[in-house]
């Protein structure tokens, strides 16, 4: 997304950087299925997939970080067999009965494969018992619906209940205009819950995504005691079209992105996703919480809980 | 009415504005406060303090301007984080000496531009929501023409919301709602339909809880009701504890999606 017009420019070094089409001799080299291979938005060179997997989805080449699904920033961030999800089962309806959202939920659940834009739940980071919600771009472009809302409040006041730290990744388009001002009731909601947590001396980490916008960034995303971003993610309350229609003109090249965003004074710290659970755990540490091992013993506490909260959305 | 004709009705530019509402409820004994303490005065929030009767009340009220030169100055209502941020600090006031605060919501939402977005319009207006929450005093929030997304709810998290019977309250406006879904803003009596945005469908949804009926002939005496219904409300939140007050604020905002919930409206005025 940035500098890609320098990237542009640059030469493939050797020959499986370029796409198979352009090789000047596929004999000279094991041939590699398309499928198998991917290229990056941002230095335009190509690596295979499995090598972006490993490396947390961010570029072998030029440390651009692709996007992730919720599922994989939790595989990436949290202990192995630590995560336990809380309210997976709550998902959204068409509440006021706005045109098509019925058939983009199911599109939205089909593509994503969740329920909801957010996973909430509980987890050790390095050691470190935390509740952790992931927004989902895949689902909706992470817009915040109620049943968004409704999972991070609740989390916030399992955390609250419970005397838990709370780390937040956010991904979001903004509110979710489906369900009209509902939506927009979320963004109070969850704040009130933010509020209440923050009011018992609790942590809560925002770590804002590409792109965190809208309904979130003007809420619960901008409302952590610390808010760390990864590189060159785009922060904004308007996005920046929104922007160029208002006021009609172009805006600067980077401008909304994390590190004009830092230097506005906005972001504590900008942190790549290599280390992104060593910085989570070091902050948990600094901040007194103990170090357990495992949650595991916690779940049969956190099952009934779970239940009662399911019985009540339905 | 549809949908449509009163998003057009909470626009017409002949419609009263806050300053209005703050002249005829605190009868000239309005004073008008400037700034954020930290970068500038928003002209698009009036704010500061006046005597609702016998009661002090703090008043903050978006304000679009009246004549042409005015609402440029005002910025047609739509405030940068510098107005927020002056609109927390007056209430941080009204806290401190526990003075009930009217907040009057008129906005097509809040500003987008760079300036705006370089000095936190996000951030602004989280830590509104986040403050008035837990805010120890009592807090009414009256929508009198448009409530345009976060910037309106950014002077909206009160004990109680009101809404003029022509105003709307919407997540996003109906013209961007239909250009993002339809690819076409001239569907936005379409989507003002399918938003909800009136005050029957939003009152269906609890989001409010009355209705004001618009104002006849005689302002007059609908400002005499009106400011009787302000005085009662404000008194009956008065005799609270700071618990109940913050606790009530809670609640109701924490009922909505709790469960979900498939609404049906009137459709007598499509």
């Amino acid at each position: 997304m940035f500098n890609s017009d320098f990237f542009t420019f640059l030469k493939p070094k050797n020959e499986l950087e370029k796409l198979p089409s352009e090789r000047s001799n596929g004999n000279e080299r094991p041939f590699i299925p398309e499928s198998l291979l991917i290229k990056c938005p941002e230095c335009k060179k190509m690596m295979l997939s499995s090598d972006l997997a490993e490396n947390k989805r961010v570029c072998v080449h030029c440390n651009h970080h692709f996007r992730m699904s919720a599922r994989e920033r939790i595989a990436v961030t949290v202990d192995e067999g630590s995560f336990v999800e809380i309210n997976g089962d709550m998902t959204s309806k068409n509440i006021i009965n706005f045109p098509e959202y019925t058939w983009k939920l199911a599109n939205a659940k089909n593509r994503s494969g969740e329920n909801e834009a957010v996973i909430t739940g509980i987890c050790t980071i390095n050691g470190y018992k935390t509740v952790l919600f992931v927004m989902d771009s895949n689902f909706m472009m992470g817009s915040m619906g109620t049943v968004t809302g409704e999972k991070i409040t609740c989390a916030f006041e399992y955390a609250s209940e419970h005397h838990l730290p709370v780390i937040g990744f956010t991904v979001s388009g903004g509110a979710r205009m489906q369900e009209g001002i509902l939506s927009l009731m979320q963004m109070a909601k969850t704040s009130g819950a933010v509020k209440r947590h923050s009011d018992k001396g609790l942590l809560y980490i925002t770590v804002l995504t590409d792109p965190t916008t809208g309904g979130v960034t003007a809420s619960f995303a901008m409302e952590g005691d610390i808010i760390l971003s990864e590189p060159h993610v785009l922060i904004a309350f308007a996005g920046p079209r929104v922007i160029e229609q208002t006021i009609r003109q172009k805006l600067p090249k980077d401008f909304q992105s994390a590190e004009f965003l830092q230097t506005k004074g906005f972001v504590d710290a900008i942190v790549s996703r290599a280390k992104m659970k060593e910085v989570l755990g070091k902050l948990l540490m600094i901040h007194g919480y103990k170090n357990t091992l495992s949650v595991q013993e916690e779940k049969e506490e956190i099952l009934p809980d779970d239940t009662t909260a399911e019985e009540d959305i339905e | 009415m549809k949908a449509v004709e009163r998003v057009m009705a909470a626009r017409a530019s002949n419609r009263m504005t806050a300053t209005d509402y703050i002249n005829a409820l605190t009868g000239g004994t309005f004073l008008e406060f400037h700034g954020d303490r930290r970068y500038a005065d928003d002209r698009a929030i009036k704010a500061g303090l006046g005597m609702i009767d016998n009661i002090p009340v703090t008043i903050i009220g978006l304000e679009k301007g009246k004549n042409t030169q005015e609402r440029v100055a005002r910025n047609f209502g739509s405030a940068h984080p510098e107005g927020y941020r002056k609109a927390l600090r007056l209430m941080k006031q009204a806290e401190k000496f526990r003075r009930p605060v009217l907040c009057l919501v008129d906005t097509s939402g809040a500003f987008c531009g760079i300036g705006a977005e370089e000095r936190g319009q996000g951030q602004a207006i989280a830590e509104n929501l986040m403050e008035m929450m837990t805010l120890k005093t009592p807090i009414l929030s009256i929508l009198i023409g448009e409530g345009g997304s976060g910037g309106a709810l950014a002077l909206a998290v009160a004990n109680e919301v009101w809404m003029l019977e022509n105003a709307v309250y919407s997540v996003i406006s109906p013209e961007g709602c239909a250009s993002i879904l339809w690819k076409d803003a001239n569907k936005m009596a379409e989507a003002a339909q399918c938003l909800r945005m009136t005050s029957h469908d939003l009152l269906t949804m609890e989001v409010i809880e009355r209705i004001i009926p618009e104002p006849e002939d005689d302002k007059a005496e609908f400002f005499a009701t009106l400011k009787e219904q302000i005085i009662e409300t404000l008194c009956q939140y008065q005799t609270m504890t700071d618990e109940e007050l913050t606790e009530n604020r809670y609640n109701r905002f924490r009922k909505y999606g709790q469960t979900v919930k498939i609404y049906s409206f009137e459709e007598s005025n499509v």
